[in-house]
């Protein structure tokens, strides 16, 4: 195949243990593939994200402003990052950051950058509130949702069918199950508070969780398909450790909706397997997830497929995948000068080969 | 009469999983066994092996115990006992 020497950036560089951001998995498939020979560009939005300070993955690594800023702040960051960096590809990586993307992404074509994500039309019906219209086109369950502004819900929903435990949840982010009313309040303006409205009730399933992700071409295609089952979890509910699996029916589920949606770009379809074996949608993401280096362990590299994509390439046929590869995450420090903690802080960047323009004094250095 | 690999017993009870959910078992010689499609995984000891590769070969509970009771100097009732005991656990551990 062609050797991809591009520049890339890609978002999405934290990495705490118990909810880590994709960014920094899908910059080490990229790093470790034979076929990527360019540079990669982190991109974070906290000075203490940790892929913004490794030079393994990122070339060099830029802040962005959280979304809350606005459209023109993240704008007008992107065009100095891409001056500074003639990036080719952008892959973002993180829900809350992709509506933005896709409304701009005129001005994203406009300024050099390549990418390959969904329409806005195909993120809306991924959202989280369509579950049970696309549970229905992948021929599976899934759990009663309801979205809800106001707590009171919470207080009267067991006379209307609903039984705790129950699921609370962010439009994008944040989950917590609640065992009672009073829970499920906190939890309700928790979520509302760090996210906004609606709020998205849950009914809790108990089973195993399935995981899938892939690449959508776009045309109906489900590209290299991964699957795995969760061996171990964080407090957050994410994988810690997992196994890839071949699961028919999670395949043929996750195919019928790439193909109804004709999704384009990375997606991750989750599901729960619960007592009575029955497969329950519980939501589909329109990213990579986190564990992505495991498609580098079964074979398909999906963030290399991504790029190729992006790049106006054809992906290469995958190998079969292999099921019973396992991957058990774990944390490490990384030792970070002052120097360039204070270059991410105050000029918002930092470069490998750019040490920070001033020397920070620290009291007992000689 | 639709067909189905399920393995009967001689009382017509479905003891056995099916072949095809036996054959995509991932056996090692340890005695570790994985199944791809669940991703569960299991351990058998020594007679469990030679049970589980056995059930690859033969289906039938009456030809499976006359081979064991060839191979194992034991009770034909208690190799019995034991083939069901196992048969029900491979069940709990394998996804039909």
């Amino acid at each position: 195949m062609a050797i991809i020497n591009a520049t890339v950036a890609i978002t999405g560089m934290n990495a705490k243990p118990d909810n880590p951001g994709p960014g920094l998995a899908v910059a080490r498939c990229l790093r470790e593939s034979p076929d990527f020979q360019g540079r990669i560009i982190g991109l974070g939005y906290d000075a203490l994200d940790p892929g913004l300070y490794l030079d393994e993955y990122c070339d060099a690594s830029y802040l962005l402003p959280y979304p809350s800023a606005g459209n023109d702040a993240l704008l007008d960051q992107l065009q100095v990052i891409q001056q500074r960096e003639q990036i080719d590809i952008l892959l973002p990586c993180l829900d809350a950051e992709l509506p933005g993307m896709v409304r701009l992404l005129p001005a994203l074509t406009e300024m050099g950058f390549k990418t390959f994500l969904p329409t806005s039309e195909q993120l809306r019906l991924r959202n989280k509130d369509r579950l049970p219209e696309l549970a229905e086109i992948a021929g599976i369950n899934c759990p009663q949702i309801k979205a809800i502004t106001q707590a009171g819900f919470l207080y009267q929903c067991q006379d209307e069918g609903w039984s705790y435990p129950l699921v609370v949840k962010g439009l994008f982010y944040g989950a917590y199950i609640v065992h009672s009313a009073d829970e499920a309040a906190d939890a309700f303006r928790k979520i509302a508070a760090e996210w906004g409205f609606p709020v998205l009730v849950q009914q809790m399933v108990k089973g195993e969780e399935y995981n899938l992700t892939a690449v959508g071409d776009g045309e109906g295609n489900l590209l290299g398909p991964v699957m795995m089952r969760k061996m171990a979890v964080t407090d957050k509910g994410k994988a810690w450790s997992g196994i890839s699996i071949d699961d028919q029916t999670l395949l043929d589920a996750s195919t019928a909706l790439a193909r109804a949606i004709r999704w384009r770009g990375p997606l991750e379809v989750e599901v729960i397997r619960d007592q009575q074996g029955h497969y329950q949608l519980i939501e589909i993401n329109p990213r990579f997830p986190a564990w992505i280096y495991l498609s580098v362990g079964v074979g398909r590299n999906l963030p290399l497929a991504l790029l190729q994509l992006a790049n106006g390439q054809t992906p290469d046929a995958f190998p079969a995948s292999k099921a019973g590869v396992l991957f058990i995450r774990y944390a490490l420090e990384k030792i970070v000068p002052i120097a360039e903690f204070e270059s991410i802080v105050m000029q918002g960047h930092r470069q490998i080969t750019d040490n920070a323009s001033t020397e920070t004094e620290v009291p007992g250095d000689e | 009469m639709e067909q189905s690999n399920e393995v009967k017993s001689p009382s017509g009870s479905d003891l056995f999983p099916a072949l095809d959910v036996l054959n995509r078992l991932a056996v090692s010689e340890s005695g570790f066994v994985f199944d791809p499609a669940s991703g569960h995984n299991f351990t058998v000891n020594e007679t469990g092996l030679v049970l589980l590769r056995l059930l690859l070969k033969e289906q039938r509970l009456d030809l499976i115990l006359e081979t064991l009771s060839n191979e194992f100097d034991a009770d034909l009732r208690e190799i019995e006992r034991d083939v069901i005991e196992f048969a029900s656990a491979l069940k709990e551990n394998v996804r039909a």
